[in-house]
Protein backbone atom coordinates (compact mmCIF):
# COMPACT_ATOMS: atom_id res chain seq x y z
CA UNK A 1 0.00 0.00 0.00
CA UNK A 2 2.73 1.90 0.41
CA UNK A 3 4.81 1.85 -2.35
CA UNK A 4 1.82 2.92 -4.11
CA UNK A 5 1.15 5.50 -2.18
CA UNK A 6 4.66 6.71 -2.67
CA UNK A 7 4.00 5.99 -6.94
CA UNK A 8 0.97 8.53 -6.93
CA UNK A 9 3.26 11.15 -4.31
CA UNK A 10 6.34 10.79 -6.77
CA UNK A 11 4.25 11.58 -9.96
CA UNK A 12 2.71 14.21 -8.27
CA UNK A 13 6.16 15.92 -7.46
CA UNK A 14 7.33 14.91 -10.90
CA UNK A 15 4.80 16.84 -12.69
CA UNK A 16 5.03 19.66 -10.36
CA UNK A 17 9.26 20.17 -10.62
CA UNK A 18 9.37 20.11 -14.37
CA UNK A 19 6.44 22.53 -14.82
CA UNK A 20 6.65 24.47 -11.65
CA UNK A 21 3.52 26.22 -12.01
CA UNK A 22 1.62 25.85 -8.57
CA UNK A 23 5.08 26.43 -6.37
CA UNK A 24 5.80 29.67 -8.04
CA UNK A 25 2.58 30.74 -7.50
CA UNK A 26 1.99 29.99 -3.87
CA UNK A 27 5.67 31.03 -3.10
CA UNK A 28 5.39 34.55 -5.31
CA UNK A 29 1.72 34.84 -3.35
CA UNK A 30 3.07 33.90 0.06
CA UNK A 31 5.62 36.86 -0.32
CA UNK A 32 3.15 39.43 -1.76
CA UNK A 33 0.96 38.25 1.76
CA UNK A 34 3.93 39.50 3.53
CA UNK A 35 4.38 42.74 1.66
CA UNK A 36 0.68 43.69 2.31
CA UNK A 37 0.82 42.67 6.19
CA UNK A 38 3.78 44.42 6.76
CA UNK A 39 1.55 48.04 5.71
CA UNK A 40 -1.26 46.72 7.19
CA UNK A 41 0.45 46.37 10.14
CA UNK A 42 2.48 49.16 9.89
CA UNK A 43 1.03 50.72 13.49
CA UNK A 44 2.30 48.00 15.46
CA UNK A 45 6.01 47.50 14.05
CA UNK A 46 7.38 48.08 17.70
CA UNK A 47 5.59 44.64 18.73
CA UNK A 48 5.49 43.17 15.46
CA UNK A 49 6.66 39.74 16.75
CA UNK A 50 3.37 39.43 18.35
CA UNK A 51 1.66 39.84 15.30
CA UNK A 52 3.47 37.57 13.01
CA UNK A 53 2.07 33.69 13.73
CA UNK A 54 -0.97 35.61 12.57
CA UNK A 55 0.38 37.02 9.62
CA UNK A 56 2.49 33.58 8.77
CA UNK A 57 -0.71 31.23 8.93
CA UNK A 58 -2.57 33.59 6.87
CA UNK A 59 0.17 33.42 4.23
CA UNK A 60 0.63 29.64 4.53
CA UNK A 61 -3.37 29.25 4.35
CA UNK A 62 -3.81 31.44 1.33
CA UNK A 63 -0.82 30.29 -0.67
CA UNK A 64 -1.91 26.56 0.27
CA UNK A 65 -5.09 27.27 -1.19
CA UNK A 66 -3.61 28.36 -4.26
CA UNK A 67 -1.63 24.62 -4.74
CA UNK A 68 -4.90 22.78 -3.60
CA UNK A 69 -6.93 24.76 -6.23
CA UNK A 70 -4.22 23.12 -8.89
CA UNK A 71 -4.07 19.94 -7.47
CA UNK A 72 -7.47 18.44 -9.30
CA UNK A 73 -8.09 21.16 -11.88
CA UNK A 74 -4.40 19.87 -13.33
CA UNK A 75 -5.61 16.45 -13.70
CA UNK A 76 -8.76 17.46 -15.21
CA UNK A 77 -6.69 18.87 -17.99
CA UNK A 78 -6.08 15.98 -21.33
CA UNK A 79 -8.85 13.97 -18.77
CA UNK A 80 -5.50 12.40 -16.32
CA UNK A 81 -8.21 12.01 -13.94
CA UNK A 82 -9.55 9.08 -15.36
CA UNK A 83 -6.90 7.60 -16.14
CA UNK A 84 -5.65 8.10 -12.66
CA UNK A 85 -9.41 6.49 -11.77
CA UNK A 86 -8.58 3.66 -13.89
CA UNK A 87 -5.38 2.50 -11.83
CA UNK A 88 -6.81 -0.70 -9.87
CA UNK A 89 -6.14 0.68 -6.36
CA UNK A 90 -8.45 1.99 -3.45
CA UNK A 91 -9.27 5.45 -4.16
CA UNK A 92 -8.38 6.19 -1.19
CA UNK A 93 -4.62 5.18 -2.03
CA UNK A 94 -4.81 8.37 -4.11
CA UNK A 95 -6.51 10.61 -1.73
CA UNK A 96 -3.41 9.86 0.66
CA UNK A 97 -0.63 10.82 -2.53
CA UNK A 98 -2.21 13.72 -3.65
CA UNK A 99 -2.66 14.83 -0.09
CA UNK A 100 0.98 14.26 0.51
CA UNK A 101 2.12 15.77 -2.44
CA UNK A 102 0.24 18.69 -1.56
CA UNK A 103 2.04 18.46 1.74
CA UNK A 104 5.00 18.91 0.41
CA UNK A 105 4.81 21.58 -1.52
CA UNK A 106 3.10 23.39 1.08
CA UNK A 107 5.78 22.66 3.54
CA UNK A 108 8.65 23.66 0.56
CA UNK A 109 6.54 26.92 0.03
CA UNK A 110 6.12 27.81 4.07
CA UNK A 111 9.99 27.59 4.64
CA UNK A 112 10.69 30.35 1.85
CA UNK A 113 7.87 31.97 2.81
CA UNK A 114 8.73 31.85 6.57
CA UNK A 115 12.68 32.89 5.27
CA UNK A 116 11.42 35.94 3.75
CA UNK A 117 9.45 36.81 7.15
CA UNK A 118 12.58 36.53 9.09
CA UNK A 119 14.06 39.97 6.76
CA UNK A 120 10.68 41.65 6.16
CA UNK A 121 9.82 41.70 9.88
CA UNK A 122 13.69 41.43 11.67
CA UNK A 123 12.90 37.91 13.22
CA UNK A 124 15.99 36.30 14.99
CA UNK A 125 14.92 32.22 15.34
CA UNK A 126 17.81 30.11 16.43
CA UNK A 127 16.55 27.44 19.33
CA UNK A 128 13.27 27.78 18.54
CA UNK A 129 13.52 26.05 15.05
CA UNK A 130 12.70 22.89 15.39
CA UNK A 131 9.53 23.31 17.13
CA UNK A 132 8.53 25.27 14.47
CA UNK A 133 9.38 22.58 12.01
CA UNK A 134 6.97 20.79 14.39
CA UNK A 135 3.88 22.81 14.20
CA UNK A 136 4.23 23.25 10.69
CA UNK A 137 4.15 19.90 10.05
CA UNK A 138 1.38 19.15 12.09
CA UNK A 139 -0.53 22.04 10.84
CA UNK A 140 0.15 21.56 7.05
CA UNK A 141 -0.95 18.00 7.02
CA UNK A 142 -4.08 18.40 8.76
CA UNK A 143 -4.28 21.36 6.61
CA UNK A 144 -3.96 18.84 3.59
CA UNK A 145 -5.93 16.63 5.19
CA UNK A 146 -8.82 18.60 4.54
CA UNK A 147 -7.93 20.42 1.59
CA UNK A 148 -7.51 17.69 -0.93
CA UNK A 149 -10.95 16.31 -0.32
CA UNK A 150 -12.35 19.51 -0.53
CA UNK A 151 -10.51 20.56 -3.59
CA UNK A 152 -11.45 17.31 -5.18
CA UNK A 153 -15.10 18.38 -4.19
CA UNK A 154 -14.58 21.70 -5.68
CA UNK A 155 -13.49 20.88 -8.94
CA UNK A 156 -16.55 19.48 -10.23
CA UNK A 157 -18.43 22.53 -9.62
CA UNK A 158 -19.38 25.42 -11.43
CA UNK A 159 -17.15 27.42 -9.58
CA UNK A 160 -14.20 25.64 -8.83
CA UNK A 161 -11.50 28.56 -8.14
CA UNK A 162 -14.07 30.32 -5.97
CA UNK A 163 -15.80 27.86 -4.27
CA UNK A 164 -12.58 26.09 -2.40
CA UNK A 165 -11.29 28.73 0.19
CA UNK A 166 -15.19 29.20 0.89
CA UNK A 167 -15.40 25.37 2.10
CA UNK A 168 -12.39 25.30 3.13
CA UNK A 169 -11.69 27.78 5.66
CA UNK A 170 -14.56 27.33 7.86
CA UNK A 171 -13.73 23.65 8.66
CA UNK A 172 -9.81 24.16 8.89
CA UNK A 173 -10.63 26.78 11.58
CA UNK A 174 -9.42 24.60 14.13
CA UNK A 175 -6.33 24.11 12.37
CA UNK A 176 -5.75 27.61 11.61
CA UNK A 177 -6.56 28.30 15.28
CA UNK A 178 -4.29 26.35 16.96
CA UNK A 179 -1.32 26.55 14.93
CA UNK A 180 -1.45 30.49 14.96
CA UNK A 181 -1.68 29.77 19.01
CA UNK A 182 1.39 27.17 19.00
CA UNK A 183 3.20 29.67 17.04
CA UNK A 184 2.76 32.29 19.58
CA UNK A 185 3.79 30.75 22.31
CA UNK A 186 7.11 29.48 20.10
CA UNK A 187 7.67 33.07 19.51
CA UNK A 188 6.73 34.87 21.99
CA UNK A 189 7.47 33.01 25.12
CA UNK A 190 9.82 31.05 27.03
CA UNK A 191 7.87 28.34 28.82
CA UNK A 192 6.65 25.63 26.22
CA UNK A 193 4.80 23.35 28.07
CA UNK A 194 1.66 25.14 27.29
CA UNK A 195 2.25 23.93 23.26
CA UNK A 196 0.64 20.72 24.46
CA UNK A 197 -3.13 21.67 24.34
CA UNK A 198 -2.64 23.17 20.75
CA UNK A 199 -0.75 20.51 19.56
CA UNK A 200 -3.06 17.97 20.83
CA UNK A 201 -5.87 19.33 18.98
CA UNK A 202 -4.02 19.68 15.72
CA UNK A 203 -2.92 16.46 15.87
CA UNK A 204 -6.55 15.01 16.88
CA UNK A 205 -7.86 17.04 13.78
CA UNK A 206 -5.23 15.16 11.57
CA UNK A 207 -6.23 12.00 12.35
CA UNK A 208 -10.06 12.45 12.32
CA UNK A 209 -9.86 14.12 8.91
CA UNK A 210 -7.35 11.83 7.50
CA UNK A 211 -9.06 8.90 8.31
CA UNK A 212 -12.27 10.43 7.18
CA UNK A 213 -11.37 12.02 3.65
CA UNK A 214 -9.32 7.93 3.15
CA UNK A 215 -13.20 6.71 3.77
CA UNK A 216 -15.20 9.20 1.92
CA UNK A 217 -12.89 10.33 -0.69
CA UNK A 218 -14.44 7.37 -3.22
CA UNK A 219 -17.37 9.42 -3.42
CA UNK A 220 -16.28 12.98 -4.23
CA UNK A 221 -14.63 11.34 -7.48
CA UNK A 222 -16.04 11.55 -10.84
CA UNK A 223 -16.84 8.07 -12.40
CA UNK B 1 -45.57 12.23 -2.20
CA UNK B 2 -47.65 15.02 -1.67
CA UNK B 3 -51.10 13.90 -1.80
CA UNK B 4 -53.90 15.35 -0.20
CA UNK B 5 -53.23 13.49 2.95
CA UNK B 6 -49.76 15.50 3.56
CA UNK B 7 -51.74 18.55 2.24
CA UNK B 8 -54.59 18.43 5.21
CA UNK B 9 -51.57 17.29 7.70
CA UNK B 10 -49.60 20.43 6.91
CA UNK B 11 -53.03 22.33 6.64
CA UNK B 12 -53.41 21.63 10.62
CA UNK B 13 -50.19 22.46 11.09
CA UNK B 14 -50.17 25.75 9.87
CA UNK B 15 -53.17 26.72 11.64
CA UNK B 16 -51.18 25.10 14.89
CA UNK B 17 -48.31 27.23 14.31
CA UNK B 18 -49.94 30.28 13.63
CA UNK B 19 -52.06 29.75 17.09
CA UNK B 20 -49.07 28.91 19.03
CA UNK B 21 -46.89 31.96 17.78
CA UNK B 22 -49.83 34.04 19.10
CA UNK B 23 -49.72 32.59 22.37
CA UNK B 24 -45.82 32.63 22.27
CA UNK B 25 -45.86 35.79 21.73
CA UNK B 26 -48.18 36.63 24.89
CA UNK B 27 -46.09 34.41 27.01
CA UNK B 28 -42.41 36.04 26.32
CA UNK B 29 -43.43 39.68 26.35
CA UNK B 30 -46.76 39.27 28.80
CA UNK B 31 -46.82 36.09 30.67
CA UNK B 32 -43.23 36.19 31.92
CA UNK B 33 -41.80 38.86 34.26
CA UNK B 34 -40.09 41.53 33.56
CA UNK B 35 -36.25 40.42 34.14
CA UNK B 36 -34.95 42.56 37.43
CA UNK B 37 -31.06 43.73 35.85
CA UNK B 38 -31.43 43.54 32.42
CA UNK B 39 -35.07 44.65 31.64
CA UNK B 40 -37.09 43.93 28.82
CA UNK B 41 -34.04 42.82 27.13
CA UNK B 42 -33.98 39.16 28.71
CA UNK B 43 -37.44 38.61 26.73
CA UNK B 44 -35.23 38.54 23.58
CA UNK B 45 -33.68 34.60 25.69
CA UNK B 46 -37.24 33.13 24.73
CA UNK B 47 -36.37 33.47 21.15
CA UNK B 48 -32.78 32.94 20.96
CA UNK B 49 -32.64 29.85 23.17
CA UNK B 50 -35.33 27.78 21.23
CA UNK B 51 -33.68 28.84 17.94
CA UNK B 52 -30.20 27.68 19.08
CA UNK B 53 -31.70 24.55 20.15
CA UNK B 54 -33.90 23.72 17.27
CA UNK B 55 -30.93 24.64 14.73
CA UNK B 56 -28.43 21.86 16.38
CA UNK B 57 -31.24 19.83 15.81
CA UNK B 58 -31.35 20.33 12.15
CA UNK B 59 -28.14 19.99 12.17
CA UNK B 60 -27.79 16.40 13.61
CA UNK B 61 -30.77 15.76 11.29
CA UNK B 62 -28.76 16.54 8.01
CA UNK B 63 -25.86 14.46 9.37
CA UNK B 64 -27.96 11.45 9.69
CA UNK B 65 -29.53 11.97 6.57
CA UNK B 66 -26.63 12.59 4.84
CA UNK B 67 -24.95 9.30 5.99
CA UNK B 68 -27.94 7.18 5.47
CA UNK B 69 -28.00 9.05 1.71
CA UNK B 70 -24.39 7.35 0.99
CA UNK B 71 -25.45 3.55 2.13
CA UNK B 72 -28.98 4.12 0.70
CA UNK B 73 -28.61 6.55 -1.80
CA UNK B 74 -32.43 6.99 -1.84
CA UNK B 75 -33.34 10.59 -2.99
CA UNK B 76 -35.56 10.93 0.12
CA UNK B 77 -32.78 11.27 2.29
CA UNK B 78 -30.89 13.63 0.22
CA UNK B 79 -34.28 15.76 -0.03
CA UNK B 80 -34.15 15.81 3.71
CA UNK B 81 -30.43 16.76 4.14
CA UNK B 82 -31.22 19.46 1.76
CA UNK B 83 -34.43 20.68 3.91
CA UNK B 84 -32.63 20.33 7.62
CA UNK B 85 -29.72 22.20 6.07
CA UNK B 86 -31.72 25.29 4.85
CA UNK B 87 -33.76 25.31 8.22
CA UNK B 88 -30.68 24.77 10.44
CA UNK B 89 -28.75 28.10 8.39
CA UNK B 90 -32.46 29.92 9.05
CA UNK B 91 -32.53 29.38 13.14
CA UNK B 92 -29.09 29.36 13.20
CA UNK B 93 -29.45 33.04 11.86
CA UNK B 94 -32.00 34.10 14.32
CA UNK B 95 -29.51 32.88 16.99
CA UNK B 96 -26.61 35.29 15.10
CA UNK B 97 -29.34 37.86 15.17
CA UNK B 98 -31.14 38.13 18.44
CA UNK B 99 -27.46 37.61 20.33
CA UNK B 100 -26.02 40.67 19.21
CA UNK B 101 -29.51 42.62 20.03
CA UNK B 102 -29.50 41.37 23.25
CA UNK B 103 -25.28 41.80 23.79
CA UNK B 104 -25.05 45.29 23.43
CA UNK B 105 -27.05 46.79 26.06
CA UNK B 106 -26.02 44.05 28.31
CA UNK B 107 -22.41 43.49 27.41
CA UNK B 108 -21.92 47.37 25.85
CA UNK B 109 -20.40 45.15 22.64
CA UNK B 110 -22.23 43.42 19.63
CA UNK B 111 -20.03 40.92 19.21
CA UNK B 112 -17.05 38.98 21.13
CA UNK B 113 -15.01 36.38 20.23
CA UNK B 114 -16.11 34.05 23.07
CA UNK B 115 -15.98 29.99 22.42
CA UNK B 116 -19.52 29.82 22.27
CA UNK B 117 -20.41 33.00 19.68
CA UNK B 118 -17.35 31.95 17.38
CA UNK B 119 -18.20 28.12 17.13
CA UNK B 120 -22.34 29.12 16.47
CA UNK B 121 -20.56 31.60 13.39
CA UNK B 122 -18.16 28.97 12.39
CA UNK B 123 -21.22 26.25 12.15
CA UNK B 124 -23.26 29.05 10.51
CA UNK B 125 -20.63 29.36 7.77
CA UNK B 126 -20.08 25.67 7.41
CA UNK B 127 -23.61 24.93 6.51
CA UNK B 128 -23.67 28.22 4.24
CA UNK B 129 -20.69 26.15 2.66
CA UNK B 130 -22.79 23.25 2.43
CA UNK B 131 -25.90 25.05 0.89
CA UNK B 132 -22.94 26.80 -1.44
CA UNK B 133 -21.66 23.36 -2.40
CA UNK B 134 -25.22 22.32 -3.18
CA UNK B 135 -25.67 25.70 -5.68
CA UNK B 136 -22.46 24.59 -7.68
CA UNK B 137 -23.32 21.27 -8.34
CA UNK B 138 -25.01 20.97 -11.33
CA UNK B 139 -25.82 17.63 -11.62
CA UNK B 140 -28.16 16.11 -9.53
CA UNK B 141 -26.53 12.50 -8.33
CA UNK B 142 -23.33 14.54 -8.05
CA UNK B 143 -24.89 17.19 -5.78
CA UNK B 144 -26.47 14.68 -3.63
CA UNK B 145 -23.30 12.70 -2.82
CA UNK B 146 -20.91 15.73 -2.94
CA UNK B 147 -23.22 17.13 -0.22
CA UNK B 148 -23.73 14.39 1.53
CA UNK B 149 -20.14 13.87 2.10
CA UNK B 150 -19.54 17.48 2.83
CA UNK B 151 -22.73 17.45 5.60
CA UNK B 152 -20.19 15.01 7.02
CA UNK B 153 -17.33 17.10 7.22
CA UNK B 154 -18.96 19.79 8.54
CA UNK B 155 -21.07 17.60 11.65
CA UNK B 156 -17.66 16.03 12.61
CA UNK B 157 -15.43 19.56 12.60
CA UNK B 158 -18.18 21.07 14.77
CA UNK B 159 -16.85 19.79 17.92
CA UNK B 160 -13.58 19.92 17.05
CA UNK B 161 -14.01 23.76 16.48
CA UNK B 162 -15.63 23.62 20.00
CA UNK B 163 -13.03 22.31 21.70
CA UNK B 164 -10.17 25.09 19.79
CA UNK B 165 -11.38 27.80 21.48
CA UNK B 166 -12.77 26.40 24.90
CA UNK B 167 -10.10 27.88 26.62
CA UNK B 168 -11.17 31.15 25.94
CA UNK B 169 -13.03 33.04 28.18
CA UNK B 170 -16.09 32.72 28.20
CA UNK B 171 -18.56 35.69 29.18
CA UNK B 172 -21.17 34.26 27.62
CA UNK B 173 -24.28 32.87 30.30
CA UNK B 174 -23.85 29.02 30.74
CA UNK B 175 -26.86 26.75 29.23
CA UNK B 176 -29.32 27.87 32.00
CA UNK B 177 -31.27 24.68 31.43
CA UNK B 178 -28.79 22.55 32.44
CA UNK B 179 -27.65 24.08 35.38
CA UNK B 180 -31.20 25.15 37.06
CA UNK B 181 -30.63 28.80 37.64
CA UNK B 182 -33.65 29.46 35.53
CA UNK B 183 -36.54 31.03 38.03
CA UNK B 184 -39.42 28.69 37.98
CA UNK B 185 -41.75 31.17 36.76
CA UNK B 186 -40.00 32.22 33.40
CA UNK B 187 -39.98 28.09 32.61
CA UNK B 188 -43.12 28.26 31.04
CA UNK B 189 -42.51 31.01 28.60
CA UNK B 190 -39.15 29.07 27.17
CA UNK B 191 -41.35 25.83 27.07
CA UNK B 192 -43.86 27.20 24.90
CA UNK B 193 -41.53 29.18 22.93
CA UNK B 194 -39.20 26.05 22.60
CA UNK B 195 -42.56 23.91 21.61
CA UNK B 196 -43.66 26.58 18.83
CA UNK B 197 -40.01 26.62 17.78
CA UNK B 198 -40.43 22.76 17.21
CA UNK B 199 -43.48 23.01 14.85
CA UNK B 200 -42.11 26.13 12.89
CA UNK B 201 -39.13 23.61 12.14
CA UNK B 202 -40.91 20.38 11.61
CA UNK B 203 -43.39 22.58 9.74
CA UNK B 204 -40.76 24.32 7.19
CA UNK B 205 -39.11 20.85 7.23
CA UNK B 206 -42.11 19.47 5.65
CA UNK B 207 -42.96 22.08 3.38
CA UNK B 208 -38.95 22.29 1.95
CA UNK B 209 -39.20 18.89 1.40
CA UNK B 210 -42.00 18.45 -0.72
CA UNK B 211 -40.99 21.41 -2.63
CA UNK B 212 -37.99 19.71 -3.52
CA UNK B 213 -39.84 16.42 -4.67
CA UNK B 214 -42.18 18.29 -6.54
CA UNK B 215 -39.17 20.07 -8.06
CA UNK B 216 -37.12 16.64 -8.67
CA UNK B 217 -40.83 15.27 -9.94
CA UNK B 218 -41.27 18.66 -12.72
CA UNK B 219 -37.48 17.85 -13.94
CA UNK B 220 -38.02 14.26 -14.96
CA UNK B 221 -41.15 15.02 -16.31
CA UNK B 222 -39.43 17.95 -18.33
CA UNK B 223 -36.77 15.79 -19.46
CA UNK B 224 -39.02 12.78 -20.89
CA UNK B 225 -40.81 15.82 -22.75
CA UNK B 226 -37.73 16.34 -24.59
CA UNK B 227 -37.00 13.06 -25.33
CA UNK B 228 -40.33 12.82 -26.74
CA UNK B 229 -40.31 15.21 -29.19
Amino acid sequence: MLAKVWTIFRKDLLIELRTKDSINAMVFFGIVMLVIFNFALESMRDSIRSAVPGVLWAAFAFSGTLGLNRMFAAEKENSCLQGLLMIPVDRGIIYLGKMLAAAAFMMLTEVVIFTFSLVFFNLTVWREIPYLVLVCFVGTLGFTAVGALLSAISVNTRMREVLLPLILFPVVLPILINAVEATAIILNTIDYRALQLPLTIMTVFTIVFLTLAYLLFEYVLED
Amino acid sequence: MHDRGQGRLDLMLGVLLFAGMILALYMAFLQAPREKTMGDVQRIFYFHVPAGITGLTAFAINFAASLIFLVRRNRFWDNLALASAEAGVLFLSIVLVTGPLWAKPVWFVWWTWSPRLTSSLVLWMLYVAYLLIRNYVTDPDRRAITSAVFGIVAFVDAPIVWFSIRWWRDIHPSPMLETGGLSPVMRPALWTCWAVFQILFVYLLRRRFFLESARQDVEWLQRRVDLAR
